[in-house]
C-alpha cells in the first residue's frame, strides 16, 4: 500500500477578485520513495505540501477526491484526530530556519516539544532523545546547542535542528519544503544528504519541494513538474533530462552548464494550454 | 605586581558584564533626570508667572518686593540659581508650596500614593481584559469577536472621560449606590488605618481592617475600572496587532506542523513572542495613569497628584508644580528603563 494517495487535489482562495486557484486538481501516490515537486513560483507546490497537512486556513479551501495516508481519508479526520497526524505521521521541513524556529524558545524546548507532544514520556527521556537526534543530524555538541537560542546557530545548523525536530516523533512521511533555498550552496548538499540518510533508514516517505531541478534529480527518486497549479510531467529522476514536456524541457534549458557554456540561456516560453490542458 | 594585582582584580565575565549594564544603566538615568530638571527649571523661569509677587501680593511695597526676590534666590544669574536648584533637590527639597505652606516633598508624599493606587488598580484591569480581548479578537479576526472588540476600544478611544465618568457615578453610585461616591473613602472610615504606604488599599490589608479595605475598594473601583477602560482600549488594540503579526509568522506554521492544540500555539508560541511588545504598551499605559489623570481624580475627587499639579498650576505655585512635574518625569524615565531591562529578560536576541 502506497503511504500517500492524492487524487484530484485543489486548492483555492476565495478573494475579492474571485476565487484564485492555487493547485488544481492534482494527483499523486508516495511510497516508501523520494518524490520531487518542480515547479516555479506559484506553481502551487508548496499548497501541496500544506494541504496534505490540512494546514490551508480560510479563505483557503482544500477539495480532493482521495487524500489517503495508508489508506486512511485525511480529510474525514477532526481536527482533534488531525493534530495526531501533524509531527507524528506527516512532517514538514520548511524554507527558512531563521523563521521557521520560535525565536524566544531554546532549541532544546523546541525539539522536546515536538516529541513530547505525541509521546507519554518523561522530560528527562525527552531530552535524552534530543540529543539523539540532534547528534544524528551531525551536531558536535548537542548539550550546547540545546541551550541555545536560534539566532545563535548558523543556517545550516538551523536547518539540521528543523530536521531534527521534525524528525523525532519518527513520522512515515516528510515533507520538504525547499529546505535548502535559504542556505548557502556549500551547506546545502551536507544538510540534503544528512536528511537523505534519515529518511532513507527510517523508510520514510519524502516530497521534496524545490525549483532547483540539479538537487531534485540528485536527491529523489521521481519528479513530478508543476506548473500553474497542475503537474505537466512526471518522470523518474535519473531521466529528467529526456523529460518530452516543453515546460520541463524550458526549465532544463534555461538552467546554465559548467560543461557546455552559452552566451545566452534560453529563455522560458509559457503556453497558457499547458495550464488548461491534462498532462 | 601590578600585573597579578590587575589580573586578581579582574571580574569573572558575566558579573562584569551585568556591572557594566548596571553602570551603563545608572549613568543615562542620571543624565535624563539631570535633563529633565534642566528643562522643569528653564520652565519655572520663563513662565509668565512672577512666584515673587505670588508671595507679596499685589500690593506689596518695592522693598517687600526685592527682600522677597533676594530671599528666594532670584537675584542670582540663571547657571548659578540651576546649581542652586540641583542642590536642593539632590536633597530632596522641592521648597516650600505655597498653597499648603507644607514642604513640597511632604505634599507629593501624600498625594502620590493616591494616584499610584488608582493607576495599579487602573492598569491591572486594563491588562487582565485588554490582553485576553486583543487575543482573542486576532484568533477571530473579522469574526463578531473582533467586531465587537473593535467597538469596545472605539468607544474607549473616542469617549471624554468626564463625561464617562459622571455617568459612571450617576449610575452605580446615585442610581445604584453599588459603588461609593467621590473621594478615597466615606468619612467615616477616614483616618481609621495608620498610613503605610498612603495607598489605603494597601494599609487596610496591612492592619488587617476589611470594613475600611472595602469601603476603600468601593470607592477606587470605580475610576479604577474607567482608567482601566482607557488603557484596555489602547492594549486590546496593540494587543491584537501584535498577535496577528506574530500568528502569520512562520514559527507558527512550524508550530502546528508538529501537531499542538490551537491554544498551545496562541498562548506559547505566539504570545511568547509578544511579550516585549505588549510589555512596552503595557509600562506606557501605566506610565501614562501614574502621571495623574486630572480629569479622573477632580471629578472623583482623588486627592492625587494629577490634582495636586493642577490646583498648584491654577495658583501659580511654582515649587509644587515643578516638584510635581520631576517626581512625575522621573518615575517615567524609571519605568521606561525597566521595560528596557524587562526587555533584555523576555527577548533573548536582545541580551
Amino acid at each position: 500500500m502506497s503511504l500517500l494517495d492524492v487524487e484530484n487535489l485543489r486548492v483555492s482562495f476565495d478573494t475579492r477578485q474571485g476565487v484564485v486557484e492555487a493547485v488544481r486538481g492534482i494527483s499523486f501516490t508516495l511510497g516508501q520513495e523520494r518524490l520531487g515537486i518542480v515547479g516555479e513560483s506559484g506553481s502551487g507546490k508548496s499548497m501541496t505540501g500544506r494541504a496534505i497537512l490540512r494546514l490551508i486556513r480560510p479563505p483557503g479551501r482544500v477539495e480532493a477526491d482521495r487524500m489517503a495516508l495508508e489508506g486512511e481519508e485525511l480529510q474525514s479526520l477532526s481536527e482533534r484526530q488531525m493534530r495526531k497526524v501533524r509531527g507524528r505521521r506527516i512532517s514538514m521541513v520548511m524554507q527558512d530556519p531563521k523563521f521557521s524556529l520560535n525565536p524566544v524558545m531554546t532549541v532544546g524546548e523546541q525539539i522536546m516539544e515536538a516529541y513530547l507532544l505525541h509521546a507519554r514520556d518523561s522530560r528527562r527521556a525527552a531530552r535524552r532523545k534530543a540529543l539523539e537526534m540532534l547528534e544524528a543530524v551531525a551536531i558536535r555538541d548537542p548539550e550546547r546547542v540545546m541551550k541555545a537560542y536560534p539566532h545563535e546557530v548558523s543556517g545550516g545548523m538551523g536547518q539540521r535542528i528543523m530536521i531534527a525536530m521534525m524528525l523525532i516523533p519518527d513520522p512515515r512521511i516528510l515533507i520538504a519544503d525547499e529546505p535548502t533555498s535559504a542556505l548557502d550552496v556549500s551547506v546545502q548538499r551536507r544538510v540534503l544528504s544528512i536528511m537523505d540518510t534519515l529518511v532513507r533508514e527510517r523508510g520514510m516517505g519524502l516530497i521534496f519541494i524545490s525549483h532547483d531541478l540539479n538537487l531534485v534529480s540528485e536527491f529523489c527518486d521521481r519528479v513530478l513538474i508543476m506548473y500553474a497549479g497542475r503537474i505537466v510531467e512526471t518522470c523518474e529522476a535519473a531521466r529528467l533530462h529526456e523529460a518530452r514536456h516543453p515546460y520541463t524541457r524550458g526549465l532544463l534549458n534555461s538552467l546554465p552548464r559548467l560543461d557546455q557554456p552559452q552566451d545566452r540561456l534560453e529563455v522560458l516560453a509559457r503556453d497558457p494550454a499547458w495550464a488548461g490542458g491534462d498532462a | 605586581m601590578p600585573r597579578t594585582a590587575t589580573t586578581g582584580g579582574r571580574l569573572p565575565a558575566p558579573l562584569a558584564g551585568f556591572l557594566g549594564r548596571a553602570l551603563a544603566t545608572a549613568g543615562s538615568l542620571a543624565v535624563t533626570v539631570l535633563g529633565l530638571l534642566f528643562v522643569t527649571f528653564i520652565i519655572g523661569r520663563v513662565m509668565p508667572i512672577d512666584p515673587v509677587l505670588a508671595v507679596v501680593g499685589e500690593r506689596g511695597s518695592p522693598e517687600v518686593y526685592a527682600a522677597a526676590r533676594e530671599a528666594l534666590g532670584l537675584d542670582e544669574p540663571l547657571p548659578v540659581q540651576f546649581w542652586y536648584y540641583l542642590r536642593e533637590v539632590a536633597q530632596g527639597d522641592f521648597g516650600t508650596s505655597l498653597l499648603t505652606a507644607r514642604p513640597v516633598v511632604d505634599d507629593i508624599a501624600r498625594v502620590f500614593p493616591a494616584t499610584l493606587e488608582l493607576a495599579t488598580l487602573g492598569v491591572l484591569i486594563g491588562v487582565l481584559f485588554g490582553v485576553p480581548l486583543g487575543v482573542l479578537a486576532a484568533i477571530n479576526r473579522g469574526r463578531w469577536i473582533d467586531q465587537v472588540a473593535r467597538l469596545v476600544a472605539l468607544v474607549g478611544y473616542s469617549m471624554p472621560i468626564f463625561w464617562l465618568g459622571l455617568i459612571g457615578l450617576l449610575v452605580f453610585y446615585g442610581i445604584l449606590g453599588w459603588v461609593g461616591g467621590p473621594g478615597r473613602l466615606d468619612v467615616f472610615y477616614d483616618g481609621l488605618v495608620p498610613s503605610v504606604t498612603g495607598m489605603i488599599l494597601v494599609d487596610s490589608a496591612l492592619a488587617g481592617d476589611w470594613m475600611v479595605f472595602g469601603n476603600a475598594l468601593s470607592h477606587i473601583i470605580l475610576p479604577a475600572s474607567l482608567l482601566g477602560y482607557f488603557s484596555l482600549a489602547y492594549i486590546s488594540r496593540m494587543t491584537r496587532s501584535f498577535m496577528l503579526e506574530a500568528l502569520s509568522a512562520e514559527y507558527i506554521t512550524t508550530a502546528r506542523v508538529k501537531g499542538m492544540s490551537e491554544w498551545r500555539v496562541v498562548w506559547v508560541h505566539a504570545f511568547r513572542n509578544i511579550r516585549v511588545q505588549l510589555l512596552t504598551v503595557i509600562v506606557l499605559s501605566y506610565a501614562n495613569l501614574l502621571e495623574g489623570s486630572v480629569l479622573t481624580e477632580i471629578i472623583f475627587s482623588w486627592p492625587g497628584i494629577g490634582f495636586y499639579i493642577t490646583n498648584a498650576l491654577l495658583a501659580a505655585d511654582m515649587n509644587a508644580v515643578l516638584g510635581g512635574t520631576v517626581v512625575v518625569g522621573t518615575i517615567f524615565i524609571i519605568l521606561n528603563m525597566l521595560s528596557d531591562l524587562l526587555y533584555k529578560v523576555f527577548d533573548p536576541r536582545a541580551r
